[in-house]
């Protein structure tokens, strides 16, 4: 209930803001009748409808997982973008086993099987993308190799 | 003669040594993929996807091991179902209501090799019924015209949405948040939209980066939240032999089956787990009392194989011919072919026929190799479910991020591809569909284009959109599909999910 009726106003909110957005859209020279703004315009009002039928019939509420699955999940998030910053100056090799060790810990927590599974996956992928796809991949931080 | 000739010349352009020797490469992958919880058509086929082009393939040779990836899954998710109990994707869970007992009983080996045979009678003949009716569709679709197109992507959302959600107002959500993020970049007429002065975002959201994000990262999540409790344990396999007796008894019902699931395919919206659904609860009842369905019926098993088979190969029929994919995996097939510069619709028939006949002619040759595989050879693929969860994700993780920036080399897209998981993520806690808001983004451009089309035609007038006798009907069509599933949810009852789990992927 209480879910569904906070989707349906973050999405009236939402398609109002991208209204208001739409309408500063500039039109181009090369006028066609309809013009840049007004598909965008019928998908807003769309949204604030579909909002609103969020809003007044909403589904029973789902089962959110409890706090430790949120920080579970909320600490794979920071591997990730960790992951995605880290991945070209720090090569592939490194980051990549931490990722994998971090995942597979977060999924079942076993220390010692997880740090192995991440270097182990580690290095087959790179063997399997850098050798077998062809890919240019650096294997170690840059500054290492010279 | 003509439709010979055209399949004849499909051949001569799949069939050469190294195209055959990446539809066995897919089929393997695809069965794998497929077999594997967490990971189903969708999501498999778009985490392949960067990767077919970091190794440089054509577009023909691309297609040939894409295509047989999505076969592959196909076939592939009934095996976890038969063992485990749990599908390896929603459309095999129909085949675990009589798979898994079969398989308690000492039956395993034979309800794989039932449903082995049943996937490919069905996937085998509906690629016949895409080769014969492929080409009248295509020639109807000549008639289409912007307004027309407009009403047919009307309908796509409708009847989709409809299929996929308990909430039609979530639905229509799904599909409104795909087309407001299809508009950014720039329009039609070079006018930058909703970029926020980012010169990033002026090239558009990248439909691959959405699709991985949404299918693939937010499994991780899901997997985190559950702690991969759908782990493969003690599996036993007994000796592998043929069971003619059950192979002659159920030939009515795969044919039953790979007609109905054909028909659930080409229908836009429905896609392969329908397909499979109305098999199994037509066969039940035309069985009537004298089933054992749910205990154990060798036509529990083979009905639902044929339908999802078939209806995996009768949704390759709307995508190809009008351009409009009717289910989540030929979303991602058609966000395949539009990254390589093929523009599926009618015109591809006329202009690019060696694409048509050659996907079509590597379709059949994925069947055959899945037939060899998916029967003599299930054991391997037995041995390859043991690899558990934690072991699994990251690796889907780490194949997911090399795809994405192996294709742009950018920060950006993975940091898109990491929000898109996010949003999948919490999309899926609260039962909104996500097919819709794909199918928003490959489409949103092209919804517009075909809308702006139609008003300079009649300059501006909007009852121009509903001029011709197609555009009518098709809004016709649009509305009942929506509104269809809000009077039969109170007649049918929705199908009864396995007690172990819950869907894992979308079709």
């Amino acid at each position: 209930m209480a879910s569904d009726r906070i989707l349906g106003l973050v999405t009236v909110l939402g398609a109002l803001a991208y209204f208001a957005g739409a309408l500063q859209i500039q039109t181009s020279f090369l006028a066609d009748p309809l013009g840049p703004r007004a598909f965008p315009i019928v998908i807003a009002i769309g949204g604030v409808l579909c909002g609103i039928g969020m809003l007044l019939r909403p589904d029973p509420e789902p089962a959110w997982p409890g706090l430790r699955a949120w920080m579970g999940m909320g600490l794979a998030l920071i591997v990730l973008v960790a992951y995605a910053y880290t991945i070209v100056p720090l090569g592939f090799l490194i980051p990549t086993a931490i990722a994998s060790a971090m995942i597979g810990y977060l999924i079942e927590p076993k220390a010692a099987q997880s740090a192995v599974m991440g270097a182990g996956l580690s290095a087959v992928l790179f063997i399997i993308f850098k050798y077998g796809l062809g890919l240019g991949l650096f294997a170690l931080p840059r500054w290492l190799m010279g | 003669m003509d439709t010979l000739a055209n399949l004849a010349m499909g051949f001569g352009v799949a069939l050469t040594p190294y195209t055959l020797f990446l539809a066995v490469c897919g089929c393997f992958l695809g069965t794998i993929i497929g077999a594997l919880p967490g990971l189903g058509p969708s999501n498999g086929v778009a985490i392949l996807i960067p990767l077919a082009f970091a190794l440089g393939l054509d577009a023909m040779q691309a297609l040939v091991l894409l295509t047989s990836v999505y076969y592959g899954t196909m076939y592939g998710g009934r095996i976890s179902s038969i063992l485990l109990n749990i599908p390896g994707d929603e459309p095999a869970m129909m085949t675990t209501l009589d798979g898994y007992p079969m398989a308690r009983q000492g039956r395993a080996a034979d309800a794989l090799v039932i449903s082995g045979v049943a996937s490919f009678t069905g996937s085998f003949l509906s690629t016949v019924g895409l080769v014969i009716v492929a080409p009248i569709l295509a020639s109807i679709a000549y008639l289409f015209g912007p307004a027309e197109y407009f009403a047919l992507y009307v309908l796509a959302f409708a009847t989709l949405g409809g299929m996929t959600s308990n909430n039609q107002a979530k639905s229509a959500f799904a599909a409104c948040l795909g087309l407001a993020l299809a508009m950014i970049g720039l329009d039609n007429g070079g006018m930058p939209r909703f970029t926020g002065g980012n010169p990033h975002l002026l090239g558009g959201s990248d439909f691959l980066v959405a699709i991985v994000g949404l299918f693939a990262i937010s499994e991780i999540f899901i997997f985190i939240e559950s702690h991969g409790k759908n782990s493969a344990l003690g599996v036993t396999l007994g000796k592998l032999s043929i069971p003619w007796a059950d192979l002659r008894a159920t030939f009515g019902t795969m044919m039953r089956g790979t007609g109905l699931g054909f028909i659930a395919g080409i229908l836009p919206g429905a896609g392969a787990s329908l397909g499979s659904f109305m098999a199994y609860m037509a066969e039940k009842s035309w069985v009537g009392s004298k089933g054992r369905f749910g205990k154990g019926d060798p036509r529990g098993v083979a009905a639902p194989e044929a339908g999802n088979n078939a209806a995996a190969g009768g949704a390759m029929i709307p995508m190809l011919t009008l351009g409009v994919p009717g289910s989540g995996t030929t979303a991602v097939m058609l966000a395949l072919l539009m990254t390589l510069n093929i523009t599926p619709g009618p015109l591809l028939f006329k202009e690019q026929p060696e694409v048509v006949w050659g996907l079509i002619a590597s379709l059949f040759i994925a069947n055959i190799v899945l037939l060899i595989m998916n029967v003599p050879m299930v054991r391997l693929f037995v041995k390859i479910l043991m690899v558990p969860p934690w072991v699994l994700m990251p690796m889907v993780t780490m194949v997911s991020f090399v795809g994405i920036f192996s294709l742009s080399g950018s920060y950006f897209d993975l940091l898109l591809m990491i929000g898109f998981g996010v949003l999948g993520y919490l999309l899926r806690k609260l039962d909104v569909p996500t097919v819709p808001v794909i199918l928003g983004i490959l489409l949103g451009n092209a919804m517009e284009d075909s809308l702006r089309r139609a008003m300079v035609i009649s300059d501006g007038d909007i009852g121009f959109l509903f001029s011709t006798p197609i555009a009518v009907g098709l809004w016709i069509f649009a509305i009942a599909g929506f509104l269809a599933p809000l009077v039969l949810r109170r007649v049918i009852k929705k199908p009864p999910v396995p007690a172990s789990d819950a869907p894992l992927d979308l079709d």
